[in-house]
């Protein structure tokens, strides 16, 4: 009896722990004790669930544990700064189907539970296999396994609003007869896992910052249901911290693209724009690495615009190199974030920080359109939908209304972009027609490096 | 109290803890401001690997072999979870720290 005491007492412990730990992530100085302190409330909750007396085989779970925190920790030490949204996208779905198998488990064990346990078992074992299923594609797509871009085909919404109505009455069939519900079970878990994969196949990699977000929510929500299912508080509460987390940075995604969440979902965005290809007036102007130096060095105030470009070429680096010899010379440099730059939230953020860079210098877009015309140049690192002017003048674009960061404003925008090839969004930009536009093609890293000897030389 | 009359109140104790749970998630992360949204996404993503918890309950106790193999599988999922996202979050939160330090260096 005081050994259940002595569990819930530091269940409550841990509970604090992670509330304390994410409100010192609110500050850069104090995100990383945040982060320790939630590691030390985790480690509080699962060392004390092993003084539990229904435990009494440890063997195999002690290897369970030894087993995946040596593979958690390779995973985390080898990953590349740049692999960091398949990295999150991976966990995710660890997640979910570490909740799924804890719904299973318990359903296995009392296959006669109440109603109200076997509704939250369902529900653990229908939003842990989505959040499984949706995270493998989302991986895949990040790290290209599987094209990025939407698939879409005929009947899909139908099919997924089908898949969506049969979990639902496998689910009341499952719970109207628990007892010999074995195989309605098992026919959920693998609608789920269907269900999963559908739901992200359409979602293009301009989306993924959202999708992962949802992910992630989906996780904390599993293991809030997971956590009902067996009556165990310390689940409930950071299950259900998560789940709003995860809500929140949906919030913020969906803002920043003006979308609404069901377009992101449902829209396949991407697949179907072509249509304000035609009337794009101008031709494209390329610029040398030589010109591009004169420009650079003849501006006092450069801003720098960093995409999903950036990362593949893993430009950072070099990119913060040009920014301080910019600097040293006097001329006033300036990061550019857009919100959903990259493919998870505050992807270009991590970049920048491992490269060194300030985050003071890190301007957020409304900040840095108001002043985007007193800017002399402004250079585009792989970004394209987040700049493209079609959001601002052409109503019949999908992304018309989007907040964008207005290089076009800027009095010389230089666009550093590998080929003509459109974004993840599919559509042209309008950007690269202007007349004040300057594109540089070529490999990031290497057109940065350029411009880097032409000063050292000059 | 009877079975029934406590199985309600556990009930209810359990749907206070999730509606308080989720306020306070929503009051604390709306501070947190987007450049430290990915960190934020892989630290609260580790902690919903609390799941872990469940899993060593479930692995750990008796209910034959399928449950055990379902708890062991659950708990190596879990662990990678919990593990993996805490190195990741470190490892990025790291980079962010470096700059006041060698501001005032």
């Amino acid at each position: 009896m005081n050994c259940i005491l002595l569990i819930n007492g530091t269940y409550i412990v841990a509970a604090v722990f992670f509330i304390y730990g994410l409100k010192l992530l609110t500050s850069p100085e104090t995100a990383r004790r945040g982060n320790l302190v939630s590691a030390v409330g985790m480690f509080l909750a699962v060392a004390v669930t092993l003084l539990n007396n229904e435990i009494i085989d440890f063997k195999w779970l002690l290897t369970g544990i030894a087993i995946g925190g040596v593979i958690g920790a390779l995973f985390a030490r080898l990953v590349k700064m740049t692999q960091m949204p398949e990295m999150v996208a991976l966990f995710n779905g660890f997640g979910g189907i570490a909740s799924l198998l804890v719904g299973w488990g318990a359903y296995h064990v009392m296959p006669l539970a109440g109603i109200f346990e076997l509704t939250t078992v369902f529900l653990a074992v229908l939003i842990g296999g989505v959040t499984f299923a949706g995270s493998l594609v989302a991986w895949g797509k990040l790290s290209e396994i599987i094209p990025g871009r939407p698939v879409l085909f005929r009947g899909q919404t139908l099919l997924n609003g089908t898949l969506i109505v049969a979990v639902l009455i496998g689910g009341s069939v499952f719970l109207s007869n628990p007892a010999g519900g074995y195989p309605v079970f098992l026919g959920i878990m693998l609608l789920s896992l269907v269900l999963g994969v559908l739901v992200v196949i359409p979602i293009g990699g301009a989306d993924m910052p959202v999708v992962i977000s949802l992910l992630n929510s989906y996780s904390g929500i599993a293991a809030c249901a997971a956590g009902l299912a067996i009556s165990n508080n310390i689940l409930i509460v950071s299950g259900a911290l998560v789940g709003a987390s995860g809500i929140i940075l949906t919030k913020v995604m969906c803002k920043a693209m003006n979308r609404s969440l069901y377009n992101v979902l449902f829209g396949g965005f991407g697949a179907v724009a072509k249509g304000s290809e035609a009337d794009v007036d101008g031709e494209v102007k390329p610029i040398s690495v030589q010109d591009t130096y004169f420009l650079l060095e003849a501006a006092s105030a450069v801003a720098f615009v960093p995409g999903y470009g950036m990362a593949v070429s893993q430009a950072q680096h070099v990119l913060k190199e040009l920014g301080d010899i910019l600097e040293g010379r006097g001329i006033e440099v300036s990061y550019a974030i857009h919100p959903v730059a990259g493919r998870m939230p505050g992807h270009m953020n991590v970049l920048l920080a491992e490269a060194d860079v300030p985050y003071e210098k890190l301007i957020e877009m409304e900040e840095i359109n108001r002043r985007i015309a007193n800017i002399d140049v402004c250079v585009i690192i792989g970004a394209n939908d987040i700049v493209n002017p079609a959001a601002r003048e052409d109503a019949t674009s999908s992304i018309y209304g989007m907040p964008i960061i207005e290089a076009d404003r800027s009095k010389t925008a230089i666009v550093l972009k590998r080929s003509m090839a459109p974004g993840f969004a599919g559509i042209d930009n309008r950007l690269f027609y202007k007349e004040n536009t300057r594109m540089l093609f070529g490999d990031a890293k290497e057109m940065l490096g350029g411009i880097i000897a032409e000063f050292k030389g000059g | 109290m009877d079975p029934q009359a406590c199985n309600e109140a556990c009930l209810v104790c359990m749907g206070l803890i999730l509606v308080l749970s989720i306020f306070i998630g929503f009051e604390v992360i709306f501070k947190v401001p987007s450049r430290l949204h990915t960190p934020l996404m892989s630290g609260s993503n580790a902690i919903s690997g609390i799941t872990l918890v469940g899993a060593v309950l479930a692995a750990g106790s008796a209910g034959g072999t399928i449950s055990l193999i379902l708890g062991t599988l659950a708990v190596v999922f879990a662990t990678v979870n919990v593990v993996g996202g805490y190195v990741v979050t470190d490892r990025m939160l790291r980079m962010f720290q470096k700059k006041p330090g060698r501001r005032q260096g």
